[in-house]
């Protein structure tokens, strides 16, 4: 299956997919931590996380496949949201609680 | 690292900044792991007419298509503030 055909499917399969570098448990990078934190702060346990340093095919495709050059990238039924300033400025504003409730 | 500075402050002309801040922090995330392709570190705040009206994620789709190829080598990350004229100005928060 076609890189971009792999991300559609597991997006749209889950409710809440957060492409990151690491695990939420062990983030690789600061940005893909606080993305993770604010999903932990917003109640939100149970998502899909992806860590795409464990897959350079993905690591490039997930960039394409949002025209977003940065991770971590959070989408929500299957709607790229943004990634972490824009999920930080979602969160402080309660949008982001909405968007996850909803 | 200042050419990079250069080059950014260059290409965000495009977008015609009332206020373009960009702050270099590569140095404090040097050597991480998830920063080994050497691209730096930046924090920026610009303010920009053209973001009237504009979500978020349109503000920074804008400032990433001027920054174009730079976003794949130089730069690692970026923390990224864009305001319109008739907002606020919050400060970058870390």
């Amino acid at each position: 299956m076609d890189i971009q055909d792999r991300i559609r499917q597991q997006v749209e399969a889950n409710p809440v997919v957060l492409y990151m570098k690491g695990t939420p448990q062990f983030p690789q990078c600061g940005f893909s931590s606080r993305a993770a934190q604010i999903l932990k702060a917003c109640g939100v346990n149970d998502y899909l996380a992806v860590n795409v340093l464990a897959d350079a095919e993905l690591r490039e495709g997930i960039k394409v496949f949002s025209s977003w050059p940065t991770i971590p990238q959070l989408y929500i039924k299957g709607q790229f949201v943004g990634g972490s300033d824009i999920m930080m400025d979602l969160y402080q504003k309660g949008e982001l609680q909405t968007l996850l409730a909803a | 690292m200042t050419d990079t500075v250069a080059e950014m402050r260059a290409r965000l002309a495009c977008l015609n900044p009332l206020r373009l801040d960009i702050l270099d922090e590569s140095a404090a995330h040097a050597g991480h792991a998830g920063a080994r392709s050497g691209g730096g570190h930046y924090r920026m705040h610009i303010a920009s007419a053209t973001f009237e009206g504009l979500g978020t994620v349109a503000r920074h789709r804008a400032v990433y298509a001027a920054l174009g190829d730079l976003m794949q080598n130089a730069i690692h990350a970026l923390t990224i503030v864009a305001t319109s004229p008739s907002e606020n100005t919050p400060e970058p928060t870390a």
